[in-house]
């Protein structure tokens, strides 16, 4: 077949859409005492941007979406505005 | 290599049998039936190896072939009329995404009113989907273009139809010869994609796109049908050369010699045209026939070339564009040659529509209107 041939397929690369923590307009910060460690957040974030291990949140891909806080059945996880410096 | 007797519709699933398809979904609807019917019988019969997926609509099919495709099938359907018409925002799906499927559809006139007979109405309302059309007149022509349609769709990678005319193609009982199976290996071998739908790939298809992205596909798209007609010419010698079968190229032309009355048509009254020309030769008309195989793309260039200065062209549509002179045919013709309109005349008319009976004396007729026509 001939290589040339344009197809609409696309192959998964890391931050093949940038860096996706650039999007961000609010932060998740989570409050360790309240958290019980059930992984809720880490299964329903969109971009696996929490630590499995620790529930360290990696703000380089961490959109800022909320999904985490919203889903939190501890409410240990709260929004706050993403600060420039 | 054997010898069989039997329907269009015969040819047609035996090509399919015989071509290694992996993969076959497909609703039964007149005059295309007994193509689903034999297909499943094949299958069920162990005499092939495929999955038969009994789908509840021709939408479902479509759907089903464009996504055993998009998994590295080969894959076919057939459907006629109403059947097409329902796949319409498929076919556009499967050209977009360069998926090689293989369909036949057996051409019958659309509703409403209801009819059954044959009629172009339900293909060329395909034309701007992105398919390769190709229009094919006797079963041995049917058989050698569904071998031809995997070959031409797999190498360029857009989806191939091949149209036969319901009940007059389709129900009529003609001798063809098969192929045998060494020499089909040599011709189409097995189907092997560049890429595959497959969770170890990990890849996506079809994802969205913005107009940056859009552009070049659409453009390379179009750009690949154009180059599909020699790629199915030269398809269309290897098979020649494997087997001494031909059909003609873009056009099966009849009785060239010193012409200047070329009568264009497609599918089965392309054959009966050839009767029509001999009773016009009797007569000392120098006619000639131009039965079109590929419709899509339009060969114009091709048409040009085979019109000498100060001929004429005679379009019979078996079709209509409605509110204009005739039909598709017509219209293509007309772009064709446009820079040539000083040194070109041409004339059309829409026959045959519903099945129509078209006797030789009766194309005789029409063109002899036409050429009436043109002379003034």
């Amino acid at each position: 077949m001939d290589k040339k041939i344009v197809q609409p397929i696309s192959r998964p690369v890391q931050g093949a859409c940038g860096v996706t923590g650039t999007w961000r307009s609010q932060r998740p910060i989570l409050d360790t005492s309240l958290c019980n460690g059930c992984l809720i957040c880490w299964l329903y974030c969109p971009e696996a941007a929490i630590s499995r291990e620790d529930r360290d949140i990696d703000f380089t891909y961490c959109k800022g979406c909320g999904i985490c806080a919203v889903e939190c059945g501890k409410k240990a996880i709260r929004m706050v505005k993403e600060e420039i410096k | 290599m054997s010898k069989v007797f039997g329907s269009g519709n015969t040819a047609c699933a035996m090509a399919v049998k015989d071509a290694d398809v992996d993969f076959v979904a497909a609703y039964p609807i007149t005059p295309q039936t007994a193509v689903a019917e034999k297909i499943a019988a094949y299958i069920a019969q162990g005499i092939m190896d495929a999955n038969y997926l009994p789908v509840e609509s021709e939408h479902s099919a479509a759907s089903a072939i464009a996504a055993a495709s998009a998994v590295g099938a080969r894959v076919f359907t057939a459907t006629a009329s109403q059947g097409l018409l329902y796949m319409h925002e498929i076919l556009h799906y499967a050209a977009g995404g360069r998926l090689p499927l293989v369909m036949a559809n057996v051409n019958r006139a659309v509703n409403m009113p209801w009819c059954l007979y044959a009629d172009h109405q339900d293909a060329v309302s395909q034309r701007d989907t992105g398919w390769i059309q190709l229009f094919a007149a006797s079963n041995q022509e049917i058989y050698d273009s569904i071998l031809l349609a995997f070959k031409v769709a797999e190498e360029v990678q857009i989806p191939v139809m091949i149209n036969y005319d319901g009940f007059l193609v389709s129900h009529s009982m003609m001798p063809f010869e098969t192929l045998d199976e060494n020499k089909i290996k040599e011709y189409l071998p097995p189907y092997d994609p560049s890429w595959r739908l497959h969770p170890q790939w990990g890849g996506t298809f079809g994802n969205v796109t913005f107009s940056e992205q859009y552009v070049p596909y659409r453009e390379s798209l179009t750009r690949d049908v154009k180059r599909a007609g020699e790629l199915i010419i030269r398809c269309a010698r290897e098979f020649e050369e494997l087997t001494g079968r031909w059909h003609g190229g873009y056009f099966d032309v009849y009785r060239p010699e010193d012409a200047s009355f070329f009568l264009l048509s497609m599918g089965s009254m392309g054959k009966e045209m050839e009767l029509a020309v001999d009773l016009l030769r009797q007569e000392g008309i120098p006619a000639a026939g131009l039965r079109l195989r590929v419709f899509c793309p339009f060969p114009k260039e091709e048409l040009s070339a085979l019109l000498p200065t100060g001929t004429n062209l005679l379009v019979f549509d078996r079709n209509l564009v409605y509110g204009s002179a005739a039909g598709v045919l017509l219209q293509e013709s007309r772009a064709a040659l446009y820079d040539r309109r000083d040194e070109i005349r041409i004339a059309g008319i829409s026959v045959g529509l519903g099945g129509e009976d078209l006797p030789a004396s009766l194309l005789a007729d029409k063109a002899r209107e036409m050429i009436q026509e043109v002379k003034k």
